[in-house]
């Protein structure tokens, strides 16, 4: 195990399908950091996990595909096991850019907050998502901002750093694994965790990315709505 | 007028027994399954209730008069049909309740097995 105890933080990059891409994700990253790179390869059918293990990736392999969300809770339950202290999450596809890892985890290192949501709305960026993917986090946006007291930009950014605390939030099964989003940002007010926004560099993914179908927006739309309702209902 | 109450007193005689059949059979299937361990007595639960239900509701016929006018229904078969409607309605609630929690458990087990094959490697 190539676990080094003053090597505190891990990024985890729960992958499907992402053979061809994610090697060059793994070494941008090795390019600006040294930290340990898990892959959650979510039940791959592809080379995936021979491409990510031969980059320098510690590969967990999910024996069948259980989505973004329980890929990326897999990355967490592992690196609380492994004693990790720091968590950067990010998408195999290449669309977050490793540059911003160091933006993203110093507020988190210096106990600024305990999660840094990076966007790619407060600076301007190059980023263009699709019309109607665009009006969806423009609206989970203002509903998210509403609810938290606080601007939200970008409440459907993958691209988080975080400390324990938080993984063992995301550990637990109070983590909507099927489209952790605007929701989860929610729970994290609620949850009294302290949290910010920071402008990161994101780019146009080369295809689709695991949690941005084109198929089922619609019960994107109802799942969000639905999830954020019951978060207000509960107590906790 | 006559002919048309005989008619319909026959089609009463005939709608009982064709429930009455729908419902043992239900309720003679569901005994056999849970007879040769292909359906778990914890699933049978719901279904029995279903099949004895309907035979009451049949054998009863007071009851089933009294249920109709109570849900303001005109004939004592659509009483049945609604009954064993929300009877399906509640088990397919349940199954979806069932499905939730397998296919949480089912999310925990994966995960589990891939962490522990990580570290077996």
């Amino acid at each position: 195990m190539n676990h080094k105890p003053d090597n505190n933080l891990v990024i985890i990059i729960p992958a499907y399908n992402e053979a061809g891409r994610i090697a060059s994700t793994i070494a941008g990253i090795r390019k600006v950091s040294d930290a340990d790179i898990f892959v959650v390869s979510d039940g791959s059918t592809d080379n995936t996990v021979n491409e990510a293990s031969e980059a320098g990736a510690t590969v967990v392999e999910l024996p069948f595909n259980l989505g973004y969300g329980a890929a990326l809770q897999t990355g967490f339950k592992d690196a609380l096991k492994m004693g990790y202290r720091f968590a950067v999450q990010m998408d195999a596809d290449g669309q977050h850019d490793p540059m911003s890892i160091k933006t993203l985890i110093e507020p988190v290192i210096a106990d600024e907050v305990d999660v840094v949501i990076g966007s790619r709305f407060l600076d301007k960026g190059n980023y263009k998502a699709p019309f109607v993917r665009r009006m969806g986090m423009y609206f989970f946006g203002i509903i998210t901002s509403v609810l938290t007291g606080r601007r939200i930009t970008d409440s459907t950014s993958g691209f988080q750093a975080l400390n324990k605390k938080v993984m063992e939030f995301y550990a637990s099964a109070a983590y909507p694994v099927d489209y952790p989003d605007a929701d989860v940002i929610i729970m994290l007010h609620r949850q009294g965790f302290r949290f910010k926004e920071v402008p990161v560099i994101m780019h146009n993914a080369a295809k689709r990315s695991m949690h941005g179908g084109i198929l089922n927006p619609l019960y994107y739309i109802f799942k969000m709505m639905l999830s954020i309702f019951v978060t207000l209902l509960r107590k906790e | 007028m006559l002919h048309f109450l005989e008619r319909s007193k026959d089609n009463d005689v005939q709608q009982k027994i064709f429930a009455l059949i729908i419902g043992a059979g239900l309720f003679l299937v569901i005994i056999e399954l849970v007879r040769r361990r292909k359906l778990a007595e914890e699933y049978s639960f719901l279904w029995l209730l279903t099949g004895f239900g309907i035979i009451v509701l049949i054998l009863w016929y007071d009851l089933l008069e009294w249920l109709t006018r109570l849900i303001g229904a005109r004939t004592p078969t659509t009483t049945l049909f609604i009954f064993g409607f929300v009877f399906l309605l509640l088990i397919n609630l349940y199954f979806s309740l069932k499905v939730t929690k397998l296919t949480s458990q089912v999310k925990d087990l994966g995960q589990k097995l891939a962490i522990s094959e990580k570290a077996d490697r």
